[in-house]
């Protein structure tokens, strides 16, 4: 996000010594993990480097040629040292450009297997020259997007976030304007049902999908401009949200960068859990995708609300808490600034219980105050709608009040047709209308308000960090990766070596080369170098 | 008798309709969506609210009169209500009458990755306060999560030798979840196994009627409570049992009997 963070946002008092356990506790689970991280590469981070460079396309048959390249890499041994070595060797030995060696070593018509070692240096200057540029057009790219954005309004906060999930970009772009019209600030497109388990991306411009849309650079370029237009034609500006997670994690990221995207939903531990996507894999994907997405200036956020779909969200709300401090820190560590990175987390306990709302406030406003320079993405109620559309309405319009009355700014609409069908064109009027109401009305009521010495909710974020704390002591001792294949979160367990897309992690050779890995952002707490800011 | 909708006088016939049409809000907007609810057999429709939605789309809210009533005497008996039994009368059943734990199997299948519903079921937290089948010490639950094919599922049936198979189908875009929640039975059935199993399937467009239809034994919609679940399923376990059948009910249960015939008995 491009303001800054609200202020005047402490209601709670939480104890000074038990936030700075958590954090500290949070931060110690996330160095093991990016230490071990930090050793791996994957075929999709190799991927995502050659399409950081500009490698394009796809075969006959919609496989991108990146794919078949890393592929052959892998077979003739010569990944461990980087994908891009070996490119800077088939360019050097045959003259070629970039596209035509990635293309010429795809069809076979280079083959790798007879290319002679090339002088390592040459190699070397002339893949980070190549790297420099990319990096330097990718920098060109979101300066020119950031003087379109300060050209318009932000838009007010609570940003208000709707999906469009035709499975058709072209009535996705239809659907996105006229929800643009009626107030959206951001529109997601809901990707095809399992797009997450493809580790590729699928090419073009596409028109079927199930519950949802191909992610593709080509749908992405369409909806981007789709939203410019609207965008110069309200005078505000309308953020566009992907999924940057499953398989193919760093090259959505790549893609999200490329096509100016402003918002990426990703989460590694979402995949783990709710994917089945080895733990490593994953995690290392992740990794990779947060440098280029702190390059790119995208803001990710976080998918804890998945947490507490499928438990009772009351009583594992401090799962939820947990995740979130683990996952601050990692992105903190991938060179992402506070202000790029957006806490998930939702309205999903028990309605028909006694005080759920106040819970439900007390919640909202420990993820606020835990984290003052981050946006907030507050996710609707889902598991308690009934397909009763006129209890649905109530139901939204309590999550929108909190929403607007804890400053999250990033609110994502429910729909009163949730758990029947993908949004109608009417149900995003509908909700737009119920949450325009909120962000007026209630602009500044909670400012009005302190919370009483023996206040119910400060005791419920109080119990809700404890219980945060004390599941991160646990994960602190076993490691995360033990932890979730103890089932600590979701109550889902996910063995190290089980899961999808192990077979695309691999350790780094001493000798391994990939100037991305110079250049991104990344730990900028030691480095200092922060292109975010 | 002839049966109306209600609003508040008896056969007013008063409805509430909503809906949008690909017109920007016009004269003649309005002018489509009166003559399309008169088509709907409403008489003096009032629209009470309109408004455009953007890129030539707009949304009404139409009050009218249906004139359409439907006789009483085609609506047939009502058929009861499934009474279900609760946590404590399966569990004692399973442990009088069969005397050993029963073995369920679920997952969503095909492209779903959806898992609340299979969830809401078998996780023992359960839904809306109602345990889950995980819980009840007479049931051994295996969650085999989402996304499985159906051949794997049908591998799992083999390996853990299951006598329940729980299915959930979300999604539903050009009918997917039939075309999957299909090619399990048929898989099942190729196996052999569809005799020694119960096959129960459960999401937000499933209706018994529709999971009879394609070779299930029952089909639950939304809403459906755990023990709704479970009872139904110690309720057909019993049911065999009591037709004399003896011993495992796996393996044993009547072969090339339909069981549209049999569920509407009981």
């Amino acid at each position: 996000m491009n303001d800054t963070a609200p202020d005047d946002i402490e209601i709670l008092s939480l104890p000074i010594s038990l936030k700075e356990e958590a954090f500290s506790l949070g931060k110690g689970i996330a160095e093991e993990v990016h230490n071990k991280v930090k050793t791996y590469s994957t075929f999709a981070i190799e991927r995502a480097s050659l399409r950081l460079l500009g490698v394009k396309g796809a075969n006959e048959e919609g496989v991108p040629w990146v794919n078949i390249f890393i592929d052959k890499c892998a077979r003739e041994g010569k990944l461990s040292r980087g994908a891009l070595f070996t490119l800077g060797e088939v360019i050097i030995s045959n003259g070629k450009t970039l596209q035509e060696a990635v293309e010429g070593v795809a069809t076979g018509a280079i083959d790798l297997g007879t290319i002679f070692p090339q002088d390592e240096k040459k190699v070397k200057e002339l893949m980070t020259s190549l790297v420099s540029r990319s990096i330097e057009d990718l920098l060109g790219m979101r300066r020119k997007r950031q003087e379109m954005i300060d050209s318009l309004t932000p838009g007010e906060k609570p940003l208000l976030y709707v999906i469009v999930a035709s499975g058709n970009i072209y009535e996705d772009v239809k659907q996105a304007k006229s929800a643009a019209m009626m107030g959206a600030d951001i529109i997601a497109v809901i990707r095809t049902t399992a797009q997450s388990l493809l580790d590729y991306i699928p090419y073009g411009i596409t028109t079927e999908g199930f519950g949802g849309t191909v992610a593709t650079q080509e749908n992405f370029a369409l909806m981007r401009k789709a939203l410019d237009e609207v965008s110069l034609k309200l005078g505000r500006y309308i953020r566009l949200v992907n999924y940057c997670s499953g398989l193919a994690m760093p090259e959505i990221a790549t893609l999200g960068a490329l096509e100016g995207l402003d918002i990426m939903v990703n989460d590694a531990i979402y995949g783990i859990l709710f994917r089945d996507i080895n733990s490593t894999r994953t995690l290392t994907d992740q990794e990779f995708s947060r440098r280029i997405l702190s390059l790119a200036g995208i803001t990710i956020v976080t998918g804890e609300d998945n947490l507490i779909k499928t438990v009772d969200a009351k009583e594992m709300a401090h799962t939820v808490t947990a995740s979130q401090l683990i996952n601050h820190h990692l992105a903190l560590l991938s060179g992402l600034p506070p202000r790029l990175i957006g806490m998930g987390h939702a309205f999903e306990m028990d309605p028909s219980e006694e005080d759920s709302f106040l819970n439900e406030l007390a919640q909202a406003w420990l993820v606020r105050e835990l984290f003052p320079q981050s946006p907030i993405k507050y996710m609707p109620p889902t598991r308690f709608m009934t397909g009763d559309i006129f209890r649905g309405m109530v139901l939204n319009a309590a999550f929108n009040l909190i929403g607007v009355m804890t400053k999250q700014e990033i609110l994502l609409l429910g729909m009163p047709t949730e758990a029947m069908h993908t949004p109608y064109v009417q149900d995003r009027f509908l909700s737009l209308e119920n949450a325009l109401y909120f962000r007026k009305a209630a602009k500044s009521l909670m400012g009005e308000f302190r919370l009483r010495e023996d206040s119910l909710m400060r005791k419920r974020a109080i119990e809700v960090l404890n219980n945060g704390v004390e599941v991160l002591r646990e994960i602190k001792g076993v490691g995360l990766f033990e932890a979730l294949a103890q089932g600590s979160f979701a109550e889902i367990k996910r063995p190290l070596k089980g899961g999808r897309g192990l077979e695309g992690v691999f350790a780094k050779a001493r000798d391994y080369f990939n100037p991305f890995l110079n250049i991104l952002p990344g730990t900028i707490i030691s480095r200092g170098t922060n292109y975010g800011d | 008798m002839e049966i109306k909708p209600y609003g508040d006088t008896l056969n007013d016939g008063a409805v509430q309709i909503s809906f949008s049409l690909p017109l920007p809000l016009s004269t003649r907007g309005k002018k489509a969506a009166r003559e399309l609810v008169i088509k709907m057999g409403i008489m003096d429709p009032r629209i009470v609210f309109s408004r455009d939605l953007g890129e030539g789309f707009s949304f009404y809210i139409v009050y009218g009169n249906l004139i359409h009533s439907v006789e009483s005497e085609i609506l047939g008996e009502d058929i009861e209500e499934e009474v279900t039994l609760d946590y404590w009368e399966i569990n004692r059943l399973i442990e009088e009458k069969i005397g050993r734990k029963l073995v369920i199997v679920g997952a969503t299948i095909g492209s779903d990755a959806h898992t609340v519903g299979i969830d809401a079921i078998l996780n023992a937290k359960g839904f809306a306060g109602d345990v889950g089948l995980e819980r009840y010490p007479s049931f051994t639950v295996h969650n085999l999560g989402s996304q499985v094919p159906p051949e794997t599922l049908l591998e799992k049936v083999m390996d853990y030798k299951a006598d329940v198979i729980l299915v959930s189908q979300v999604v539903t875009q050009k009918n997917s979840h039939i075309h999957n929640l299909t090619q399990l039975v048929e898989l099942v059935e190729g196996s052999a196994l569809r005799d020694k199993v119960i096959m129960i399937c459960g999401g937000p467009y499933i209706s018994r009627e529709l999971a009879l239809e394609i070779g299930y034994d029952a089909g639950f919609g939304p809403h459906t409570l755990p023990a709704q679940v479970a009872s139904f399923i110690v309720k057909r376990i019993m049911e065999d049992y009591q037709e004399g059948i003896k011993g495992c009910v796996r393996g044993e249960r009547m072969k090339g009997r339909t069981r549209r015939v049999k569920w509407k008995n009981w």
